[in-house]
């Protein structure tokens, strides 16, 4: 930055000083050490640059919190074999997904014997509070900075480009970095400073909370059928959240169950009787065939998050001049049934780091040179796997009878179906076939399941 | 602590499971005049620790900001919201999440 005059003339500034008077200066500043952000961190220390993560929370993990599902293909690039020491709770072993309604289930469960061998499909349960912790020592020890406890507030600017980043009033707070990399995460307050984004809208967020349940792993394998360290991830859908999007889960931890709600910001608003999150939890904990699984448990901890709704459609431009946007703060969530996530942070968070380590050759990090790292994301899963689950939510919201009332009516056909009884079953087959041509069109039916299966997983 | 097998945990007891740097002042500030005229109040709902409370007698939200929890859904269900992350790693410190 030497000697040119580079005065603070914007608004955006919280600066009063010109960043000639900042004397602290390092190649990449990355916010947020979440899976995006220490990915990232980690490529690069790794290619030797200079990078500085700084972090809000008291240590990596502090203040983050996901259902519990990490898919760890990226990470087993990064480091092969991670599961061998990394803190993982479980493998998936089963998948179980579930419609709750009125007292009902109607379920389907899924094991694969090829699943419970090394990779494990890559799928593990974590506590991101330990998981979070270890990947970044892991960081650390290719050489990247960590810095907890420090709460980026804006960006420093140089004209248009983003030229650092400061947590507070005063030059003695502020970090001047070549290129910063946002993983900030779902509640994206720095995306939208940096007008990459507008104020967050309602459908854009999913409100998730969540109860890490303590529980004997004993207990554990017994009620959900384990062995070792062979895990279960239960999602459950239709009345967990009654008229609204959202769903429900209980992912087994080693000796502890994490059971949560998430629901689609805007399906709560101006309900007639509002439900408040906790709420929706309680009732899901206390539905006849959820509450067994959990009995006898104590609460650890209690959480709540956002999650990204924003889909393809409308996740924002992922840079600027000088700025990167990566994980949930660029919105790369799959919102399917599949529930990606920690995945597409971890590879957008390295796709970031492959993008800079090729321009730093030239040191150009200006919009142009940074596109790239769309290039990147359109060529992976990331982009991909958001593309085809696009209409997904939209589909959903729609057609509210999917999640209303199809659920209610398969329940009924399946109680006549298995009702005991003298009535011949011919007759059950023509009645259930009568109540069907009730209570449904087949046609449109049939037209919005091809688009669901079409656009939407 | 509760026993998941109560019928009902009460959110306090919950939200006392969640351990927290002190917060030295609210990062959250909202438009008294708005709030007053309000109908919705979707703040008194959508939040999962339940920090805004309408109270009546004084025509005004009560912001308990201590027992936030740092999801920024209230930003996002009400405009008039204006909500800052804590500074200097205060706040929240999930231990088992």
């Amino acid at each position: 930055m030497a000697s040119r005059s580079l005065g603070i003339m914007d608004t955006r500034n919280v600066l009063e000083e010109s960043l000639n008077d900042v004397s602290e200066k390092c190649e990449v500043v990355i916010i947020g050490a979440g899976p995006a952000g220490i990915s990232c961190g980690y490529v690069l220390a790794k290619g030797g640059v200079d990078v500085v993560i700084l972090e809000r929370g008291q240590y990596p993990g502090a203040k983050n919190m996901f259902g519990g599902i990490f898919y760890s293909n990226q990470m087993n690039k990064l480091i092969p074999n991670f599961y061998n020491e990394a803190p993982v709770e479980r493998f998936v072993a089963k998948k179980h997904y579930s419609m709750l309604v009125d007292g009902s289930e109607i379920a389907l469960s899924f094991e694969s014997e090829e699943h419970k061998k090394p990779p494990y499909n890559h799928s593990f349960i974590v506590k991101r509070s330990a998981f979070d912790k270890w990947f970044a020592q892991k960081a650390r020890e290719q050489g990247a900075t960590i810095i907890c406890g420090v709460t980026v507030t804006d960006f420093l600017w140089d004209g248009k480009k983003v030229a650092g980043v400061t947590t507070g009033a005063g030059y003695d707070n502020a970090l001047l970095a070549d290129v910063v990399v946002c993983a900030e995460g779902a509640n994206s307050l720095l995306s939208e400073k940096a007008g990459l984004r507008n104020r967050l809208s309602m459908r854009a967020r999913c409100i998730a909370v969540k109860e890490v349940i303590g529980l004997g792993k004993d207990v554990i394998d017994e009620r959900f059928g384990l062995t070792a360290r062979e895990g279960a991830a239960y999602e459950y859908f239709a009345d967990v959240t009654p008229g609204m999007l959202g769903d429900g889960f209980i992912y087994t931890n080693l000796d502890s169950l994490s059971a949560g709600v998430g629901i689609v910001v805007s399906e709560m608003y101006g309900q007639e009787n509002p439900v408040s999150p906790n709420e929706l939890l309680e009732r899901f904990k206390n539905h006849p065939c959820v509450k067994p699984l959990i009995k006898g448990g104590k609460i650890l901890e209690y959480s709540a998050h956002m999650i990204p709704m924003d889909g393809y459609k409308n996740i924002p431009k992922p840079y600027t001049d000088g700025l990167l946007l990566v994980g949930d703060a660029a919105g790369f969530v799959n919102n399917s049934v599949c529930h990606e996530g920690m995945n597409m942070a971890m590879a957008s968070g390295m796709m970031a780091a492959e993008t800079i380590l090729k321009r730093r050759k030239e040191k150009r990090y200006d919009a142009r040179a940074l596109g790239l790292y769309e290039w990147l994301l359109k060529d992976s899963f990331v982009l991909k796997n958001m593309k085809s689950c696009r209409d997904f939510i939209d589909i959903l919201r729609t057609h509210k009878e999917v999640t209303n009332d199809y659920p209610h009516l398969l329940k009924d056909v399946l109680t006549k179906f298995f009702e005991v009884g003298e009535v011949p079953k011919s007759v059950v087959k023509s009645n259930i076939f009568h109540m069907l041509r009730k209570r449904i069109n087949f046609v449109k039916t049939a037209k919005t399941f091809a688009s669901l299966l079409k656009n939407g997983i | 602590m509760s026993t998941a097998n109560n019928n009902q945990i009460s959110l306090d007891d919950k939200l006392y499971t969640v351990r927290r740097k002190g917060l030295k002042a609210s990062h959250i500030t909202l438009n008294e005049q708005v709030c007053k005229e309000c109908t919705k109040r979707v703040c008194t709902y959508i939040c999962p620790a339940e920090v805004y409370m309408w109270d009546e007698a004084e025509k005004r939200i009560d912001i308990r900001y201590e027992n936030c929890l740092e999801c920024g859904a209230c930003r996002v269900a009400c405009d008039c919201i204006e909500w800052s992350n804590p500074i200097w790693g205060a706040g929240i410190v999930y231990k088992n999440s």
